[in-house]
């Protein structure tokens, strides 16, 4: 492969992707490089999947700009890349006569970020809506433009449009420093070899800070990364009508009882502090917070039913709890974006397009390239088809016959096209999130043996070789029978 | 495959296979067998270790051996079997849809069906085991899988949560194929396992078993590196300062099984939210007509044997449904009492068998050390009652009853019987 680029984009999550995607519309050569084994590993993967409608950010913030147009833009920007995208509209929702004054304050807030669509609801019609809310509740304000968004799947959209467009990808890579010429970036260090390049953007999420401060950049800011645990739940059991907030606090949004766009109810955040950048461990205390936190809201939420469980990263930054997006004045060639914490997933298509434009009004020649295909089709997903298409397509390829995760009826074909997309899965988590194989309610138990199987032949390495979430992560480690050394 | 069938067995384990084979013998002409794996037998394939049969055979066979039995006759008796097929949905009006990449998508009619899709594990999410999400985290079924059938060993270093059956069983396996297996710890006070799988595959193996102790952290970013163990007081809350991590690279949960019921659902059948499994009556009938269910899929079993007892009754059952026997509603309604946790068949029309047999299964609530009378009450009425020399929530009771016996002590003209455990 090449060495040098014009820009390399370090962290593929949310931002970086849609960074890619949109440069990709250009005649130039980007790379992203990322740590992980997969795109959107970290936060862009385990957050709160709402599109928000942009209510809640001070007035005249970096944060309030990108919110609203962001969300703007999600709104064509989803379709045009098959991205699961429910426009659900949210509520904040006021218990006990105590909080109701609350609401008013949001809405204020959201009719100065020119928020369209507010209202404030009373209790009775609320009680229509959402006949599992805690009775207590005394109003809620309705936000129609929220949205609720498949968040992996949407990093995966934004890159796999991006590679189809000639952008690069490259995993297991870590940056670890940068090379320069005097006043100037001309490329970056990485576990995996020296790259030259015009630009780097830093989109590198929780470690952004860092990777600012090694440019000799945003010397005093510093990302104190906060956790937020998320409880997904059995659908048969459990079902919400609508995206419900609760009154903010001062440490943040609250914790919100939602569907996914998968049809699962998910409760989360709270507010933990990490151990260290990348703890992203659940503890006791935090889930026990997050059911908490959820009941107040629907208090027939039972922990008895949930399936998945897991904790996500916030990048919060010291910038006045703002946004970091800037091309820095103490060096050349590089774009700072850090510290986007939520609502950076609303946020993210803004950001991306705000890139372009600080390259643009940075002297950067950025020519539009004939051809650009701006639309991505999704590999189907054989459970969301009714039994005709089903059947229409399984006679054109059998492997989408035969279910291999029985919860989520997962088929081999939809495994395949997974490992065959423009950004392959490799890893079993890969194909667990492009795929939804083992998130129902035997969360594997059933499918891995077989995926490994299919892994195993599909990538012509042997079983002990397959990994959940890269090297290191093996799942099986020697055939029985085999003496092990000693 | 044909369009239409007397009777469609949803799975080709232990309850299937007999519902199948009696249903044949009964007189259903064309049955068949959807099975989602790639050969009969169900769970009991990867169950290698002895103890099976003991009832049906006398005898003590490994697994397989005892599927072999069910299989062959199965075979012979010319049972139509398709393999690495899933049904995804059932109506009530008993259409069936599946796939598989042979016909592709299949759509067909049954005159009865039997459910017998068995059950699933708990997983880590239900027992709240908080923590990092590292590969090296499996349930023991998925790891006896990969062991007995794929041939592979997923780990060197094992922690076991759970005293269940299947991951004291694992722990002897996996110490013969050479892995260390540091403990087995078990939130409960008591063992949630046979005890003699406790005797054979622990204590012969000198795998220590430390009770009221639970999971606090699972630690590794990419493997299972440590477990950090926490003990419990007698209201399963987490003592502070017993906190103990242990090095590993995999953890084991045998925390439990669960009806397997998504189909029975779509097709309408009303479950029991104690057992988790369809409300049946002794004929295995669910509320659905012409819907049977027998097995794990029901509640969950203890011996193999009970299953194949009532996989037999429920083929039974499907074959004179298919033929158009008139259908008998239930006359009475079975409920927990004091002492029991569950209890199957929840109805009983007392119609059924020659010798009007009721097969009754049921799990006591909690540990009784010594003598207990198991008892049918008709209000405060004994009308059956039958004398265990102990009762434990981790052994099922099975009643043989003769109905028509109980039903002459019967006097009040009340349908609801309860069940209770009593102390002697």
């Amino acid at each position: 492969m090449r060495t040098n680029y014009d820009v390399i984009i370090i962290g593929s999550g949310i931002v970086g992707s849609l960074t890619a995607r949109y440069l990709s519309a250009y005649d130039i050569n980007i790379l992203v490089v990322e740590k992980e084994s997969d795109v959107g590993m970290n936060t862009s993967s385990a957050n709160s999947a709402i599109i928000h409608s942009g209510y809640d950010p001070a007035p005249n913030t970096l944060k309030a700009a990108m919110n609203s147009l962001g969300n703007r833009l999600w709104h064509t920007l989803a379709p045009e890349l098959g991205i699961a995208f429910k426009e659900s509209g949210s509520y904040v929702v006021a218990i006990g006569a105590g909080e109701l004054p609350v609401l008013r304050g949001l809405y204020e807030r959201g009719i100065a970020n020119s928020i369209p669509g507010l209202k404030i609801i009373n209790k009775a019609e609320f009680l229509t809506r959402e006949p599992l809310i805690n009775p207590d509740v005394s109003g809620a304000l309705w936000a129609p433009t929220a949205a609720v968004i498949d968040p992996f799947g949407a990093v995966l959209a934004a890159a796999e449009n991006a590679v189809v467009n000639g952008a690069e990808y490259l995993f297991e890579t870590e940056f670890t420093g940068f090379i320069s010429g005097g006043d100037k970036i001309t490329g970056i260090k990485t576990t995996r070899g020296d790259f030259s390049c015009k630009w780097v953007v830093n989109s590198a999420g929780i470690h952004s800070g860092e990777i600012a401060k090694k440019a000799g950049t945003r010397k005093d800011f510093i990302i104190t990364p906060r956790k937020g645990s998320y409880l997904v739940f059995d659908p048969v059991k459990l079902s919400i009508n609508n995206v419900l907030f609760p009154v903010p606090t001062d440490k943040g949004k609250g914790t919100l009882v939602s569907t996914t766009t998968h049809g699962n109810v998910m409760i989360g955040p709270n507010n933990e502090p990490c151990e260290n950048m990348d703890d992203s461990a659940t503890t006791r205390a935090g889930v026990e917070e997050v059911l908490k936190g959820a009941k107040k809201l629907v208090p027939s939420i039972d922990q008895k039913n949930v399936i998945a469980m897991y904790a996500g990263i916030r990048a919060s930054g010291n910038a006045g709890r703002d946004f970091v997006i800037d091309i820095p004045v103490e060096i050349k060639g590089l774009v700072n974006l850090c510290g986007i914490e939520s609502p950076g997933f609303a946020s993210a298509p803004a950001i991306a397009l705000k890139v372009v434009e600080l390259l643009k009004s940075a002297g950067f020649e950025l020519k539009e390239k004939p051809g650009w295909v701006p639309v991505r089709k999704p590999a189907p997903h054989l459970h969301t088809l009714s039994l005709k298409e089903r059947a229409e397509l399984t006679a054109k390829n059998p492997a989408y016959g035969r279910i291999v995760c029985r919860c989520e009826e997962i088929t081999e074909g939809e495994i395949i096209d997974a490992m065959r997309s423009p950004v392959p899965a490799r890893t079993y988590d890969g194909i667990k999130r492009r795929t939804w194989l083992g998130t129902g309610r035997c969360q594997g138990s059933f499918d891995m043996p077989r995926v490994i199987q299919i892994m195993a032949r599909e990538m012509g390495i042997p079983e002990t070789e397959v990994t959940k979430k890269g090297g290191g992560s093996e799942i099986v480690f020697r055939k029985t029978k085999e003496v092990p050394a000693r | 495959m044909k369009k239409i069938y007397d009777v469609v067995v949803i799975g080709a384990g232990p309850a299937g296979l007999a519902a199948a084979i009696e249903a044949k013998k009964s007189g259903a002409g064309d049955v068949l067998i959807i099975e989602r794996n790639n050969e009969p037998g169900g769970i009991l394939l990867q169950c290698i270790h002895n103890g099976f049969g003991s009832v049906i055979f006398k005898k003590d066979l490994p697994g397989p051996a005892y599927a072999w039995n069910f299989i062959e006759q199965a075979r012979s008796l010319n049972v139509e079997m398709v393999f690495d097929t899933m049904v995804v949905d059932i109506t009530g009006g008993r259409k069936i849809y599946a796939s598989n990449s042979v016909e592709g998508f299949i759509e067909l009619d049954a005159k009865a069906i039997v459910l017998a899709m068995g059950c699933r594990e708990r997983t880590r999410a239900q027992i709240m085991a908080p923590g990092d999400r590292p590969a090296g985290v499996f349930t023991a079924g998925m790891v006896q899988r990969l062991v007995n059938i794929e041939g592979y060993m997923p780990g060197k270093n094992f922690v076991i949560l759970g005293s269940g059956d299947i991951g004291m069983i694992m722990a002897r396996r996996l110490t013969l194929e050479g892995a260390k297996v540091i403990k087995i710890i078990e939130l409960l006070p008591y063992l949630t396992g046979l005890r003699r799988n406790y005797v054979q595959c622990l204590q012969d193996f000198g795998i220590p078993l430390e009770l009221s102790t639970t999971i606090k952290r699972i630690t590794g970013k990419k493997r299972v590196e440590a477990v950090e163990t926490v003990r419990v007081d007698e209201t399963l809350t987490p003592i502070a300062g017993t906190e103990r991590v242990i090095a590993c690279d995999s953890l084991i949960l045998s925390v439990g099984l669960v009806p397997e019921n998504e189909l029975s659902r779509k097709a309408g059948v009303v479950l029991d939210p104690l057992t988790l499994g369809p409300v049946v009556d002794e004929t295995m009938a669910t509320n659905v007509p012409g819907i049977f269910a027998a097995g794990n899929v029901v509640t969950i079993y203890d011996l193999v044997d009970y299953v194949s007892m009532a996989g037999a009754t429920a083929g039974i059952s499907a074959a004179k449904f298919a033929a158009g026997a008139p259908v008998s509603p239930p006359a009475f309604t079975l409920t927990p009492g004091d002492g029991v946790r569950t209890v199957m068949p929840q109805k009983i029309t007392g119609l059924s068998g020659p010798d009007a047999s009721v097969l009754v299964e049921l799990r006591a609530s909690r540990e009784f050390a010594g003598r207990v009378s198991v008892n049918i009450l008709e209000d405060e009425n004994i009308v059956y009652s039958h004398v265990e020399k102990y009762a434990r929530p981790a052994e099922m009771i099975t009643l043989k009853i003769n109905w028509n016996e109980t039903a002459k002590k019967l006097s009040n003209n009340k349908s609801g019987l309860k069940v209770n455990i009593a102390k002697i």
